[in-house]
């Protein structure tokens, strides 16, 4: 029997009862669509999450202050509230082994005006170097220096959410680097505009203006009051994060005189943190729709190995018969074993192209950038065509053993 | 050609054993038509089983031609029934929606026969059973009761076997439909010298053979030569008189 005559005969064996066979390849269909489009949904969501993420910055660490230390049982104003953290910290962490650039950051909300139009909205103090730890790219203009930090100067750079909201809805597509806006009432010459970053699921930082870090400490923190609000410290590899993290905690600790580490009063944020605690959760997620899917795909593997039974039992006199004329055991294996896979390849391809189809309406209705992975299409395929053999397997085997006397007179 | 020696067929085990054939000695030549004959429950159906080698005797030797098939396994049998053995069975002779060509083409794809080789063959074995030549592209269901039958002697030729074996290959056709199949069966047997056994219960079916073999109760109770079978083609010649 040559591979020609299997093909023959397997295709005449479907497309005998085309309804039957039609409905056990929905059901694979059905279950590798599923697969195929959950998965990628699973994948979108964490790809999308995960940018999110790196927008913040790239190997960002992020001290902040600690509590407000009290004396007895006084009310605490929580976590970020102390004074603890100063420009000397910032210029000391410098200094630690792996740390590429700092940012001290002074941060406040203040009423905003232009003529005609006003918002209240964060004002950031920050060094020059914060663009580059933050993945700040400019639309117009340029970003903060440290020289206009030391000279004190006046400048802002907004973000496109604080342009619309004082310069009208269109303001992002005119020219705003040198115009005039006050903040706190103190006039500001605006020297840029910050590129759309869009919502990053941790504040936007769209509806936000930068100003240098000396002049924000100088003019809305007040002498004698020269505290940070944080201090953004980016490592210079991933894999030195860690160890950036345990050298700046030790040297704060120490330029703090805390000998109690549990005593500190900063902590520091790690993104390798939320990066993980964030993939965790998707991966998480898309292993509970690849379950899901799953499912879907034995119960369309049960339909095959239903469909290939009653197949056997039907087609018990067409065995004998075949078996009389001379087919082995392995002949009607291989042809039983034939159906399944064909109905399971079939429906795997068909289910590849639906799963890519909603995967691809997925992203074309905004939803999630749903991403079609190639070992979610080979697994799908693989899986489709292991279901074949496993639940073709048994039937087929029922099939060959029969006993062909028995087989002819079956009525 | 064949022989059977001492051939036992028993059922069950114990108690309740059920002894089908107790001892069936015969042997058949080359050339020739025999008709094995008895009522139901005589054991026809089990020696036809075991001389067309789907079933194994208990005991006793079975050899056709020239290899002992008594004690092989199922996978030898079934290249025993592809080589040596044409089956024409009673009902479901052909597969359902499947060509004419393709059911006579069949035992030549399990006999790995060259694709270009088969349905030379095939178109050999159709003409030679009498069936037209319009008729090979028609579905199963397209085919009377006697055309059936002569495609399922086409597909019992087609492998060139040892023996053709005939299971009461007119117990579903009327008189005259039978006629045809066993001068079909007759034509072969003297112009193409092939061996034939037909498994019958009916007399008159039994009385076209050259050589009529009785059964009862598992036993041969008379092996006798019919020296002046019927013939088949000049009954149905007067069939067509007497009716016209």
């Amino acid at each position: 029997m040559t591979t020609r005559d299997l093909f023959e005969e397997t295709h005449a064996a479907l497309s005998a009862n085309k309804t039957r066979s039609g409905l056990t390849i929905l059901g694979i269909v059905i279950g590798i669509a599923s697969v195929i489009a959950l998965t990628a949904i699973g994948q979108g969501a964490q790809n999308s999450i995960s940018a999110s993420i790196d927008s913040l910055g790239s190997n960002l660490l992020e001290v902040m202050p600690g509590a407000v230390r009290m004396i007895g049982f006084g009310a605490s104003s929580g976590r970020g509230s102390a004074k603890s953290l100063t420009p000397g910290d910032e210029t000391a962490i410098m200094g630690v082994a792996n740390v590429a650039a700092v940012s001290g950051e002074y941060s406040s909300r203040y009423q905003v005006t232009v003529a005609g139009a006003n918002t209240n909205t964060t004002v950031d103090g920050v060094n020059g170097s914060y663009a580059g730890i933050r993945n700040i790219s400019m639309d117009q203009g340029a970003f903060i220096t440290d020289s206009q930090s030391l000279s004190l100067s006046k400048v802002a750079v907004i973000g496109s959410t604080v342009a619309t909201d004082l310069f009208g809805t269109d303001a992002t597509s005119t020219n705003l680097v040198g115009k005039n806006i006050r903040v706190n009432n103190m006039q500001f010459t605006v020297i840029g505009l910050m590129a759309t970053k869009g919502g990053s699921g941790f504040g936007s930082q769209d509806n936000e203006i930068f100003i240098p870090l000396g002049t924000a400490l100088q003019y809305f923190a007040g002498t004698g009051n020269q505290f940070l609000s944080t201090i953004d410290i980016q490592a210079a590899t991933q894999q030195s994060m860690s160890q950036v993290q345990s050298d700046v905690t030790a040297l704060l600790l120490s330029r703090h005189g805390v000998s109690d580490p549990a005593k500190a009063d900063f902590s520091i944020l790690n993104q390798q943190d939320l990066v993980s605690a964030a993939s965790s959760v998707t991966g998480t997620f898309t292993t509970l729709l690849a379950a899901v899917a799953g499912i879907s795909l034995l119960v369309g593997g049960i339909g095959i190995m239903n469909m290939m039974l009653t197949n056997v039992t039907e087609r018990m006199r067409e065995i004998g018969l075949r078996k009389a004329i001379g087919a082995t055991k392995a002949d009607i294996n291989r042809q039983f074993l034939a159906e399944a896979v064909a109905l399971t390849f079939i429906g795997g391809a068909a289910g590849v192209a639906l799963g890519w189809s909603a995967a691809y309406a997925v992203t074309a209705m905004g939803i999630v950038a749903a991403q079609v992975t190639l070992s979610s299409v080979v697994l799908a395929f693989g899986v489709s065509a292991a279901i074949g053999i496993a639940f073709g397997w048994y039937p087929a085997r029922r099939a060959a053993n029969l006993n062909p006397i028995d087989a002819l007179r079956y009525e | 050609m064949i022989e059977l020696k001492d051939i036992e067929k028993t059922y069950g085990s114990g108690p309740e054993a059920y002894t089908a054939l107790k001892g069936i000695s015969f042997s058949v030549d080359e050339g020739e038509f025999v008709a094995i004959m008895g009522p139901s429950g005589s054991g026809k159906s089990t020696l036809m089983h075991i001389v067309g080698c789907l079933d194994t005797p208990t005991s006793g030797t079975y050899v056709l031609d020239g290899r002992d098939v008594s004690t092989m396994t199922d996978d030898e049998l079934a290249e025993i029934r592809k080589d040596k053995i044409g089956f024409v069975f009673q009902a479901f002779n052909l597969l359902p929606r499947t060509t004419v060509l393709r059911n006579v083409v069949l035992p030549l794809v399990y006999a790995d026969v060259e694709p270009h080789e088969r349905e030379k063959r095939a178109t050999a074995a159709l003409l030679a059973a009498g069936l037209p030549e319009d008729h090979f592209g028609h579905l199963s269901n397209q085919l009377s009761g006697g055309q059936i039958q002569r495609v399922a002697i086409a597909r019992a030729l087609v492998n060139d076997p040892a023996l053709i074996l005939a299971d009461e290959p007119t117990g579903n056709l009327d008189s005259k439909t039978s006629l045809v199949v066993l001068g079909t069966l007759q034509t072969l047997n003297r112009t193409h010298g092939r061996t034939i056994v037909l498994i019958t219960h009916e007399p008159d079916i039994a009385l076209h053979a050259g050589r009529i073999i009785r059964l009862k109760d598992g036993r041969i109770i008379s092996d006798e030569k019919n020296p002046a079978p019927r013939d088949a083609t000049r009954e149905t010649a007067l069939y067509d008189d007497a009716t016209v």
